[in-house]
């Protein structure tokens, strides 16, 4: 039995551990299926049709993003509320469901899937029993995350729980509204399987409200408030700007909301609504940029630590993905680049710009921060091993987003080619295999990022084996 | 005009009535000394895990 002196680090210890399980996991299933484009006897159509791409990919996406950075997001954000309110987290018992019940879900993620049952809705792909288990799941965590800021033993909010908290209540919001749909009854039967309780144009619109701000509040939202603890603390100093950080803060939820349609140009969506969205996705280059800038300079006047302390390189780098990335976006969005960018690799380097990038390098970065400090120590068992896992991973990256940028471009200039006379200059296939080259090379980009993940595998088992795991006790705030 | 509408308008125009508004607290005088206590949180307490194991082991 723990006293109420400690910290539940328990809960802390078991997602941190599957962040990093997941993440190989997840990695591997998009490894191998980066390897069935460029292979395609991978898909191991003798076995049935269970391992074919488009089995696969969802379970790729889900993974990473649910299984990997939710564990990541649950770990550091109970970790964080505890730490910046002084406070033991509240409910423990429906902390460690939640716990529990998240890994319940990416199980049955992992057979549903491959098995066909899909709603066929991206990130949202799962069937209604699995999404009734998720609302569930999440209304503990909002229950165990609140509770504990309501029971705080300081005045301020911090920033980061601000973050933690706008993640949390906009993925219920985003979760229960798009998962609105009607079982099929088959023969008198409730079957696993459900169609979407939107038609036409506005299941597109629901979809990519939700697809935008799954990337808006899980991606980016949760992420940030890792950044404005772990970047701080690593670095050894506050926030550059706390003025700022509210600001963005702000920005954010204000205008993220809106710019899901940019996923539906020249679709049957009104193009005024395409409009809109493509004005609402440039107006957020000023606060991803406040965020990233506020994140960057708080280094500021510390830069010297960066060229030694290999987790300050993967936050640090992290937010300049973050950047990157969040300037190709709006610029993405705009109808004409849309127009050749749309249904070609250039989207799927830009996902993995912000999910290789800045995702899960920020995630790396804190993990690497937080595991040793749940074990009773102050540093990973190897620090050469971090400094090699952070560019193994940054050369990973780098062969991944410019394999498809180039051929992203190339396709979307080939499908557009026409004769004088009208006709298509290219048909598809010859776009294929243009593209080939550049898909091996994706491989061998998304091999590099998963051996840093398997370094670091062993880098975090080195750490914890042999040694106690350890909740730290709540200290009175030193003054507040 | 429907009255859906003008509850629609209504809303938008509210939201950024209250960003304006978020902005020129943000950036006035009273919110700055709260905003360097708030930026402080997380160097209150010592998270190195050194103490702790003492601690630990003095129970």
């Amino acid at each position: 039995m723990q006293t109420e002196t400690t910290y539940n680090y328990k809960v802390v210890r078991q997602f941190a551990i599957m962040a990093v399980v997941w993440g190989i996991v997840g990695m591997l299933v998009g490894v191998l299926i980066a390897a069935q484009l460029v292979w395609p006897q991978l898909n191991f159509p003798q076995l049935g049709e269970w391992f074919h791409f488009g089995r696969l990919r969802p379970l790729h996406t889900n993974a990473v993003i649910f299984a990997f950075g939710g564990s990541a997001l649950f770990a550091t954000s109970y970790y964080v509320v505890q730490r910046t309110c002084h406070t033991r987290l509240f409910a423990p018992g429906l902390a460690a469901f939640t716990f529990w019940g998240w890994q319940l879900v990416i199980v049955l993620a992992a057979l549903s899937l491959p098995l066909g049952f899909t709603t066929a809705k991206e990130y949202a792909e799962l069937e209604w029993p699995i999404d009734i288990l998720i609302t569930l799941v999440w209304v503990s965590y909002a229950v165990v995350f609140f509770g504990t800021i309501a029971k705080r033993q300081v005045s301020h909010i911090y920033v980061a729980n601000w973050f933690y908290g706008a993640f949390i209540i906009a993925v219920a919001l985003l979760h229960v509204v798009n998962s609105a749909e009607v079982p099929v009854l088959a023969a008198g039967i409730l079957t696993p399987k459900s169609y979407s309780a939107y038609a036409g144009a506005q299941d597109a619109m629901v979809q990519w409200w939700y697809g935008h701000n799954a990337v808006g509040f899980f991606l980016t939202a949760g992420f940030l408030g890792m950044m404005y603890y772990f970047v701080p603390k690593q670095a050894g100093r506050p926030v550059y700007s706390y003025r700022l950080s509210v600001v963005h803060f702000w920005a954010l939820i204000f205008t993220y909301m809106w710019a899901g349609p940019h996923h539906l140009h020249y679709t049957a969506l009104p193009d005024w609504t395409q409009s809109l969205g493509m004005i609402f996705s440039l107006i957020l280059l000023a606060p991803s940029w406040g965020g990233m800038i506020n994140g960057i300079m708080t280094l500021s006047g510390a830069w010297h630590k960066l060229r030694d302390d290999p987790i300050l390189k993967f936050l640090i780098v992290s937010l300049s993905f973050y950047g990157m990335s969040t300037f190709e976006g709006p610029m993405m969005s705009v109808k004409t680049v849309n127009a050749l960018s749309h249904y070609t690799d250039w989207t799927v380097g830009h996902v993995h710009s912000g999910a290789l990038g800045w995702v899960a390098m920020v995630t790396i970065g804190s993990l690497y921060y937080l595991i040793p400090r749940l074990y009773g120590k102050t540093e990973m068992y190897s620090r050469d091993l971090v400094t090699a896992h952070f560019w193994i991973a940054t050369i990973g990256i780098v062969l991944y987003i410019a394999s498809m940028w180039i051929s992203g471009v190339m396709q979307g200039l080939m499908w557009r080619a026409t004769n004088p006379d009208g006709t298509l200059t290219y048909a598809f296939v010859e776009a294929v295999k243009a593209s080939y080259p550049f898909w091996t090379i994706r491989v061998l980009g998304g091999l590099l990022f998963l051996t840093g993940m398997l370094v670091m595998a062993y880098n975090v088992f080195k750490t914890v084996a042999g040694s106690k795991p350890v909740d730290a006790p709540v200290l009175a705030p030193a003054h507040a | 005009m429907d009255i859906v509408d003008q509850v629609r308008i209504a809303v938008t125009v509210a939201g950024f009535l209250c960003f304006i508004g978020i902005c020129a607290w943000a950036y006035s005088r009273s919110a700055k000394p709260g905003f360097e206590e708030a930026s402080r949180l997380p160097f209150l307490e010592d998270d190195d895990p050194v103490l702790a194991n003492d601690h630990k082991e003095g129970n």
